[in-house]
């Protein structure tokens, strides 16, 4: 038994340590500033964090799946969803339009980042920066400044709290719901279907994935698209809170949401890693901007600071481990 | 069985071409159901490329494959498989991070309402292992498995996904210690007793003698034949694979004969009782100026090792290496280049060349590095040294300042050569300097293997081709199994070297 617990401890090693960061973290600041204690601002990191908890899930995938994996595109894809739906909604399409044709959208230019990277043997940061490059330019060529979003069917959506059962004054937004949704639907994904099993089979060894047969090549295509999904789904969220629509949106999200990913213990060679521990990672994040907040004097670059930190601690930590398993 | 069915594969006549060489030349290759059958050659030899045709991994240029009587064109590596046949390579091709369950049935996963059911993935996997006698737990990672373990899990992959007629084991046994490779004999034996026709390929010959029905060996890409094990003597098989040629260079060994005068009495180098755990038993070695040493043995039997620790690659975990009475306490190329020591390493492409650089860049490395970072050479001292060299070693190039990797392998060869000269050796560590090269090239190198020698340097050359041993060296060590098993003068005869490398002597004796 006590063998099984250290083998679950070894082997869950990253996970339980984020877990326990971000405990330790909010533990320090609810003693710091006690309003932190209130469920409400628990809360809060899922409505404020929700877009980048959303690119930060396909973000674990894309770095899953291994062979320098990564979606740069992602704050680009939130700008240019944000704009373009703002753009259409003012010229007086209807918001049931506008939403699936911004999803397709999304998915579709994912899926043509994973076709440049796995067919045209692009490097997946080339092919993803071009990915930002594009989309921000166009969301700039859509409008230079900020677009606001009076559609009536945004505004209900946007604004109508949702109360959490047995808790006082607790609530959150139906966008708040997204992201949990769909980090429920990576588990289930990465842990019991093929496409997700072959994520981690490529991650770890791409050829021996190939020669064990399985679908890699479709696989890559597919895990690009579901990043653009969730990048898609990020901007709608992000347009809906700010209600409006802007090039700048999310700038420097991308970096954001790798330094969660990689909080979460999700390594950046591969294979190993899961979405759970991204969301640790998105709150850890979420709770340093807030005591920060709460602290009102501190500059809001101590956010960065503070997650560089953890991020460097992470990758130690998981460089280390990976030295010594290399070892034995 | 109907007699029409016996032969499960033939392959007639097949041509493999790479940029620059013939991989295959017009080889046959049978397999029958249920057997055995051994493929071996040396490096280079084409079995792997044979492999490769087989598994649509490569199309052959020409020739056909034929499947229980049917012509095919293997397409892919996923292709053989749905063709039932399946590969287990040497390094292991699964996947670390998943369940030892899992890297069995991945892709063919038992799936229950739309998702991958576990428990019977599980149950299903222990299932298939028992059937192989091999009895653990699937739910470990794989990573966590011996090697054993692993290629039993690759074994049973292939087994139950392609459903396996045809079963390759490219050196299985090679990262096995004795108990682990019983454990996959007797797994080869019972899917022999099964029907399965296995392919082995391994560099060890006792291994073959073990298992395998018939063996076919391979040589410079062409057939050299296929015959049944009980009816070829071990001494047989090893001349087949290295092969020998009727030129003899009578001036080579008068040549080598003039050389002998100059052996120095005192040792260059001695080391004593060197080892490297997985690498080399302990072994004794004396080199002295002026001499010749041939280290001969077949692949994996340790000459490489050896090579590595006399030039500080590795650190021997027992035993010393003392030169000119000084001895090493610091184990770094850096600092064996220091002691005067010289390493042309196997593998030109991986190891020795930056093709990208130029002749002269090339050839300056070495005494760069050993100058350190702040004497520079000037670039006039740079073309003195690398036109020196290409005259000495009569490099064929259109300048020195001509990109390496125009020129063909045997002029790369003599770059890494002169790279070495350049930095004034006294032991000079030859791995393999003469592979890939043409005939003409190898015997200008081994001439000038022997002239380096006269000059009062030492040299340490390790060969795969015995022939060229015995004509270049004045002292012979084989090695087997990663021991130093004899040692000989240089007019020791090729047969008695050969029953020395096979190891019949020494059983015999």
């Amino acid at each position: 038994m006590v063998q099984r617990i250290k083998l679950y401890i070894v082997q869950n090693g990253p996970l339980l340590l984020t877990f326990a960061v971000f405990l330790l973290v909010y533990f320090v600041g609810a003693q710091m500033y006690p309003v932190m204690q209130k469920p409400q601002v628990f809360f809060n990191l899922f409505i404020n964090d929700s877009s980048l908890l959303l690119v930060s899930i396909g973000m674990t995938m894309v770095i899953l799946s291994g062979g320098g994996g990564i979606d740069l595109s992602v704050g680009g894809v939130i700008a240019l969803v944000s704009t373009a739906s703002a753009a259409m909604l003012r010229s007086g399409v209807s918001p049931y339009v506008v939403l699936p044709l911004m999803i397709v959208m999304g998915v579709a230019l994912g899926a043509l980042m994973g076709w440049i990277i796995q067919y045209l043997k692009v490097q997946p940061f080339i092919a993803t920066l071009m990915g930002l490059y594009f989309t921000r330019g166009m969301a700039y060529i859509i409008s230079l400044t900020s677009v606001t979003i009076k559609d009536a069917v945004y505004k209900k959506i946007a604004l109508t709290p949702i109360y959490i059962p047995f808790m006082e004054k607790a609530y959150i937004y139906p966008t708040t719901l997204v992201g949990p949704i769909m980090l429920l639907i990576a588990i289930y994904l990465l842990s019991f279907s093929r496409f997700g099993r072959t994520i981690y089979a490529m991650g770890n060894n791409e050829q021996s994935a190939l020669l064990m047969g399985l679908a890699v090549p479709r696989t890559k295509v597919l895990v690009y698209a579901f990043s653009g999904l969730c990048s898609a789904l990020a901007g709608i969220v992000f347009s809906m809170s700010l209600l409006a629509g802007y090039g700048q949106f999310a700038t420097g999200m991308e970096l954001d949401s790798i330094a969660s990913v990689v909080i979460g213990g999700t390594s950046l060679a591969g294979g190993v890693g899961n979405v759970i521990g991204t969301l640790f990672g998105v709150l850890i994040h979420g709770t340093i901007v807030s005591i920060l907040q709460f602290n009102g004097t501190l500059s809001s670059w101590w956010t960065r600071i503070g997650v560089g930190v953890l991020t460097l601690i992470a990758i130690g930590i998981q460089s280390v481990t990976y030295i010594k398993r290399k070892h034995s | 069985m109907a007699e029409l069915s016996k032969e499960i594969v033939i392959m007639k006549g097949i041509d493999k071409y790479y940029p620059g060489v013939q991989a295959l030349a017009n080889v046959d290759f049978t397999l029958n159901r249920g057997e055995v059958h051994a493929l071996v050659g040396e490096n280079g030899a084409g079995k792997s490329t044979l492999i490769k045709v087989l598994t649509g991994v490569d199309q052959p240029d020409a020739g056909t494959i034929m499947l229980n009587q049917q012509k095919i064109n293997i397409r892919s590596p996923q292709h053989a498989q749905a063709l039932g046949i399946s590969t287990v390579y040497q390094e292991v091709n699964l996947c670390s991070n998943l369940s030892v369950a899992e890297n069995i049935l991945i892709g063919r996963e038992p799936m229950k309402w739309g998702s991958i059911d576990r428990k019977a993935m599980n149950a299903r996997a222990k299932e298939i292992l028992q059937k192989l006698d091999v009895d653990l737990d699937v739910t470990q990672t794989l990573g966590s498995c011996s090697v054993a373990i692993q290629q039993m899990a690759a074994i049973a992959r292939a087994l139950e996904i392609s459903s396996a007629k045809i079963l390759i084991l490219d050196e299985p046994t090679s990262s096995l210690d004795t108990h682990e490779t019983e454990q996959l004999f007797s797994v080869i034996r019972k899917l022999k007793s099964d029907g399965v026709a296995i392919i082995f390929i391994t560099h060890f010959l006792n291994q073959v003698y073990e298992v395998a029905d018939r063996i076919t060996v391979l040589r410079n890409g062409a057939l050299v034949g296929t015959y049944e094990t009980a009816k070829l003597s071990r001494l047989e098989l090893i001349m087949k694979m290295i092969g020998r040629s009727l030129t003899e260079l009578e001036d080579m060994s008068k040549l080598k004969q003039e050389s002998s005068q100059h052996i120095k009495s005192e040792a260059l180098l001695e080391a004593k009782g060197i080892r490297r755990a997985n690498a080399l038993e302990p072994l004794d070695l004396e080199l002295h100026g002026g001499e010749v040493v041939g280290l001969a043995g077949l692949l994996g039997s340790g000459r490489t090792e050896t090579a590595q620790l006399l030039f500080g690659i590795d650190k021997p975990d027992e035993g010393s290496i003392v030169i000119e009475g000084q001895p090493v306490n610091k184990y770094s190329p850096l600092n064996s280049i220091a002691h005067g020591v010289a390493l042309c390493p196997e593998d030109r492409k991986d190891a020795g060349i930056v093709g990208e650089l130029t002749v002269r860049e090339n050839i300056i490395l070495a005494i760069q590095a050993s100058l350190g970072w702040f004497k520079y050479l000037t670039t006039r001292e740079q073309y003195e040294v690398a036109d020196k060299y290409i005259k000495l070693l009569n490099i064929v190039t259109p300048s020195p300042d001509q990109p390496v990797k125009n020129l063909s392998g045997g002029n790369q060869q003599k770059v890494i050569l002169a790279r070495w000269l350049a930095t004034n050796p006294k032991l000079l560590i030859m791995d393999e300097p003469t592979r890939g090269i043409d005939v003409g090239t190898k015997a200008e190198i081994q001439k000038l293997v022997i002239s380096l020698a006269e000059e009062g340097k030492s040299c340490l050359f390790i060969s795969s081709e015995l022939e060229e041993v015995l004509r270049t060296s004045h002292r012979i060590i084989v090695m087997r199994d990663r021991k130093k098993v004899a040692e000989f003068s240089g007019d020791v005869t090729e047969n008695e070297v050969m029953h020395t490398i096979a190891g019949s002597l020494t059983e015999t004796a």
